[in-house]
């Protein structure tokens, strides 16, 4: 037996220092957590085109938006784009860190901060989406009749009735945005009812589902995951709900490894007639309305 | 290279700071964590290491073919546990009703078949390979079977240990069943590992690398114990 664990155990040692050192001798300056990106790109360098790293929230990615229009642009300059979908708060991160080439995410007031400090060259508005307050198909709090259109009220009436409403609560743009309307109600969330999950959006409305819960979430990613949950539009439309997405691209003074020359074709592509037009046509054949409204100046 | 440097220190002050600090909420996390991932052990314990011992000393046909099903299910990625037992839980699945998805019954559960086949595996070797001398010194002194299971469990004590310190291991650092039945929900079900990846997440390397200290600090202080008890150096 202490043979077996040995031998297993050295195995797995020896496996361990392989696959260790073959990262580390690549990209030793890196951190892990993008070691594996950087290590396709420089991968594939070798055989084709240029590649760029675009640092997103996890709703653009989870929506679809960026399978649709990405093909496009790839198709037309020959760069690939490496999307890694973390949320805002991770996202500018990156940024800061120089470990990504362009920025797309939403949470205004960071964003211009961010480029405030000389971590991003400028900042530009490209479309925005909305959120929508979504619950279980009974609505046993009537916030469908009494709320349609009102997220403060709607807001007030769960946190009264102590109602199960779950959070993303992982720093992300879509948690901030859930904040700052909570903030907007007057009312401080606490309590059992309100639970905090710290993940993503696709993992907050299956939770939301399965605890027969409201939630609030981007209409894109709620709209992509409809068919699997049994949770309904509650209140959609109001003002406090909109959010808009912009995009950056990363200083490249911050390391000679950031891709200046690709992240700006990707910037004024995005602001292009070309993408504002595909931006403001995805999701309509497939939901009967588009995800996403693009207002790029 | 010196951001890395620099994540580290401050992982380690902050992980100090953490410790003396009795942040309630982080001490939430740690029990947690080791609540859960005992539970799991000593639930798969109990029902897999006697199992294991009797597969061991017994001879029956398609033992080999056992033995490798076994071997492949000690690495099934905790994913795939946390997938199942996602499945099996959802008020859409079999056990729906239960009412157990995102608590840290869903995730003692899910861990327990984590760590279930390590435990038969590891315990089945054992007793393969050395339960049948101890065995025949039983059936000499007259011994029934279970006396025979038992027997083997007393001789082969400090190595069965081990293999539970190993299960435990491949439990508490596990983060793929646990954040998909626990969820990652706030005082209720985040344990040390998923806590970690939401850190990372947010880009908040420090208190991640943190929280990675206190879950070495208590694997250290768990095989140290466990070490000494059994007299190895």
């Amino acid at each position: 037996m202490k043979k077996f664990i040995a031998l297993t155990l050295s195995l797995i040692l020896a496996l361990t220092l392989l696959v260790g050192c073959g990262q580390g001798n690549e990209s030793q300056d890196l951190e892990e957590a993008e070691e594996n990106v950087v290590e396709k790109e420089e991968e594939s360098n070798e055989t084709s085109g240029e590649r760029i790293i675009l640092a997103t929230t996890t709703s653009t990615q989870d929506s679809g938006l960026l399978d649709y229009l990405l093909p496009v642009f790839e198709e037309k300059y020959g760069i690939t784009v490496d999307v890694v979908a973390v949320g805002t708060g991770k996202a500018l991160e990156m940024g800061r860190n120089g470990e990504a080439d362009i920025l797309l995410v939403h949470a205004k007031a960071s964003e211009e901060e961010f480029v405030a400090e000389g971590h991003g060259l400028e900042r530009r508005d490209v479309m925005y989406n909305d959120f929508v307050l979504v619950g279980p198909a009974e609505d046993s709090l009537a916030l469908k009749e009494n709320y349609p259109n009102n997220i403060l009220g709607a807001l007030a009436a769960i946190s009264e009735n102590q109602a199960t409403f779950v959070s993303r609560g992982d720093d992300s743009g879509t948690h901030k945005k859930e904040l700052s309307i909570w903030e907007e109600a007057g009312i401080e969330p606490a309590g059992d009812w309100y639970l905090e999950a710290g993940a993503g959006m696709g993992d907050v409305l299956k939770m939301a589902d399965e605890m027969q819960g409201y939630t609030l979430t981007d209409r894109a990613t709620y709209l992509n995951m409809r068919d699997v949950l049994e949770l309904e539009i509650v209140v959609e439309g109001d003002e406090n709900l909109f959010n808009q997405y912009g995009i950056i691209p990363v200083n490249p003074e911050k390391n000679d490894q950031i891709n200046a020359e690709g992240a700006q074709k990707l910037f004024e592509w995005f602001l292009s007639d070309e993408a504002q037009n595909l931006i403001g046509e995805y999701g309509v054949e497939e939901f009967g309305q588009p995800l996403f409204t693009p207002n790029a100046k | 290279m010196v951001i890395f440097i620099d994540y580290i220190a401050q992982g380690f002050k902050e992980a100090i700071n953490l410790l003396i600090s009795f942040d309630k909420e982080i001490y939430e996390i740690i029990f947690l964590s080791l609540f859960v991932s005992t539970s799991a052990t000593i639930i798969a314990s109990l029902i897999f290491i006697p199992l294991g011992i009797h597969l061991g000393i017994k001879d029956f046909r398609g033992k080999r073919v056992l033995s490798r099903i076994l071997y492949t299910l000690m690495s099934t990625p905790s994913v795939v546990v946390g997938l199942l037992v996602a499945i099996l839980l959802s008020r859409r699945g079999p056990f729906g009703y239960l009412d157990l998805m995102y608590t840290p019954k869903a995730m003692i559960i899910a861990q327990t078949l984590l760590v279930s086949p390590l435990i038969l595996g590891l315990t089945y070797s054992l007793s393969k390979n050395r339960g049948k001398e101890i065995q025949k010194i039983g059936i000499t002194l007259g011994a029934s079977k279970l006396d025979i299971i038992i027997l083997v469990t007393r001789e082969l004590k400090i190595d069965l240990i081990v293999n539970i310190v190993t299960a435990f291991s491949r439990a508490i650092s596990e983060v793929g069943a646990v954040m998909i039945v626990g969820g990652n929900i706030k005082n209720k079900t985040r344990v040390i590992t998923t806590a970690i990846s939401m850190m990372n997440s947010m880009g908040e390397y420090p208190m991640a690398i943190a929280l990675g200290l206190v879950l070495l600090i208590i694997s250290f202080g768990i095989n140290s114990l466990i070490y000494s008890y059994s007299g190895e150096d």
